[in-house]
């Protein structure tokens, strides 16, 4: 017990102190995951508006693989980015494993289905009848998407924030594919599992309290969308 | 002008749209009644180019319409549509109306002031930075029409534009619809079940039923000499009625009905089945002394009992059963001066040239 109310001592002190590893793996950690989450809403919101807004054979069966892929483990989207940019793989030449552009690789395939996914319930919330408006009023095809995106704006803002969550607390893939090299792509999900098992808890504990901090400000963010698109 | 030829639109198995030919003249209120789900929103979809034609042309002011998407964008933003849905997007009123404008590639100064300019034509000023969701059911149909306004369109089309409103709403964009048409010269082409509507408002009507245009006239000839006696039911004629031609001469045919004769101005052939109409504002009522046929100028003079009294606005609507009912419209003073009491036998009398026949 005693270990642990020192642990969290020690882990706000680190804080606190502004430590400078500690700064630099949570920064680190920021960039990775909100590059990644930025690039996968490139991807998705289009890719999501295109699949609601075009007919076209297997739709369906579309919507079910990207909905399964939802909950892929993130040891699998790691084992099949290795793959890919492993020096063996077909990407191999661009040497890209163990570093951080490897990582946000990876975040972004893990948590783009799940962002086309809540952008397609994004869009079926919209009336026919307003994106008919917009056309009728002269909308080119990219006018169209844009408006409509602005129409859903908080319900795409959620899924991006959903996607920016799911993208920070992942391991599995971000130790696979970062390695975990410190000074460089070391994250506060890999650092925390890696001084766990060396049995630095203050470090771990301050890690983890700035993890659960990340993950306090993106539930308030959500809520207030939530409150906002409501209102 | 909008010319169509042709039209047809079958979705899967169901022809919702079938040989639909009409021409709209450039600066018209033009009309599209008929029943709900008769296809005039289909009909009108297809003019804004939202839905194509399965087959059939549409030319407006003189292209062609193809499946093109660029010459489709370019024809459409020429014109303007307003849903039976009062829509607005999530955002100010300003920027609602502002969208056309912006699609276009206008911006700055004139963008604000042609938004004004369609906001305040539609008597919203004040209204511009108010959020548009907010506003009542009238007033979004009114930031509808200003944001197709704000355009300068050559044509709007507006799909059954008060169909959920109020009735005092419904007067404003009526009144809305005039202004625009006069002060703009826009081509105006809407569609209601609204018969009264179409009636106050449009200078011409097409008629759909079952997705064909049955008639189209202006609305004294729809509204009082139907085509046929499916028009005459739906445009709510009183007093269509069915019978045989048993004599036919001169431009003068005799129908029988339930056993009584009534002349009519036409030259239906003997033996034929035919429905006439009867306006109830052109029939006259007698009681007391029995009016002679040939003795006034009206050819029919058919004798009832008051089977009903109904008031209707300013005047009573009296039904007479000669075998078959008959609605006359009268006065309140009438009613008195006649004695007019439910059982009561009186005389209806009538021009032949007041019976409208049809086929049937």
């Amino acid at each position: 017990m005693n270990d642990i109310i020192e642990g969290f001592t020690q882990a706000i002190q680190l804080i606190v102190t502004l430590n400078p590893e500690v700064m630099e793996i949570a920064l680190r950690t920021l960039m990775i995951s909100l590059t990644a989450t930025l690039l996968a809403s490139l991807v998705a919101i289009p890719l999501g508006w295109w699949i609601h807004f075009h007919e076209f054979s297997g739709k369906r069966a579309v919507i079910t693989i990207i909905q399964t892929l939802y909950a892929v483990p993130t040891v699998l989207v790691g084992l099949f980015v290795f793959l890919l940019i492993s020096s063996s793989g077909p990407l191999g030449m661009l040497g890209l494993l163990f570093t951080p552009a490897g990582m946000i690789i990876a975040q972004m395939l893990l948590i783009i289905p799940m962002m086309i996914g809540l952008t397609i319930t994004a869009f079926s919330g919209v009336d026919r009848t307003v994106v008919d408006t917009i056309t009728s009023l002269g909308a080119t095809g990219y006018q169209s998407m844009i408006t409509i995106i602005k129409e859903v704006r908080f319900a795409v803002f959620a899924a991006i924030i959903l996607g920016f969550g799911r993208a920070i607390s992942e391991v599995g893939a971000a130790m696979m594919i970062g390695g975990n090299i410190r000074g460089y792509t070391r994250v506060l999900t890999t650092s925390i599992a890696l001084e766990t098992s060396m049995g630095n808890l203050p470090l771990s504990i301050a890690l983890g309290l700035i993890l659960l901090a990340i993950a306090l400000v993106i539930t308030l963010m959500l809520n207030i969308v939530q409150q906002r698109s409501r209102a | 002008m909008i010319e169509i030829s042709g039209l047809f639109r079958k979705v899967d198995d169901k022809v919702l749209v079938k040989d639909v030919s009409i021409t709209i003249p450039d600066g018209m209120i033009f009309g599209i009644i008929g029943p709900s789900g008769s296809g005039k929103t289909t009909l009108m979809r297809m003019i804004d180019l939202l839905d194509n034609p399965t087959r059939g042309t549409i030319v407006i002011n003189g292209t062609i319409a193809t499946r093109d998407k660029k010459q489709q964008l370019e024809l459409r933003r020429k014109m303007g549509m307003v849903f039976q849905k009062p829509i607005v997007l999530s955002t100010t009123v300003f920027e609602n109306v502002s969208y056309g404008l912006r699609f276009r590639g206008v911006k700055g100064e004139e963008l604000k002031s042609r938004v004004l300019e369609a906001i305040d034509l539609v008597g919203l000023s004040g209204y511009d930075e108010r959020y548009a969701p907010t506003l009542s059911g009238g007033e979004m149909q009114r930031v509808a029409i200003a944001r197709s306004m704000v355009t300068r369109p050559e044509v709007l089309l507006l799909d059954e534009p008060t169909a959920n409103l109020d009735p005092a709403s419904t007067e404003k964009i009526e009144e809305l619809i005039r202004a625009i048409n006069s002060r703009f010269g826009t081509t105006i082409i809407i569609s209601t079940h609204d018969l009264d509507q179409g009636q106050r408002i449009a200078q011409r009507i097409a008629v759909v039923i079952g997705g064909m245009v049955t008639q189209a006239g202006t609305p004294e000839e729809v509204f009082h000499k139907p085509l046929n006696s499916e028009i005459a039911m739906f445009v709510g004629v009183e007093n269509t009625i069915g019978g045989t031609v048993t004599k036919s001469e001169q431009g003068l045919a005799t129908i029988s009905v339930q056993g009584k004769e009534v002349e009519a101005v036409s030259t239906e052939e003997i033996g034929g089945r035919v429905f006439f109409s009867i306006h109830p504002d052109d029939i006259t009522l007698h009681s007391g002394i029995r009016v002679e046929k040939n003795t006034t100028t009206a050819r029919n003079c058919i004798v009832g009992t008051v089977s009903g009294i109904t008031q209707s606005g300013p005047f009573v609507l009296v039904t007479l059963d000669c075998g078959f009912p008959l609605k006359v419209i009268v006065t309140r003073r009438s009613v008195e001066d006649l004695g007019i009491l439910p059982g009561k036998e009186m005389q209806a009398c009538f021009k032949a040239s007041a019976v409208h026949v049809m086929k049937s």
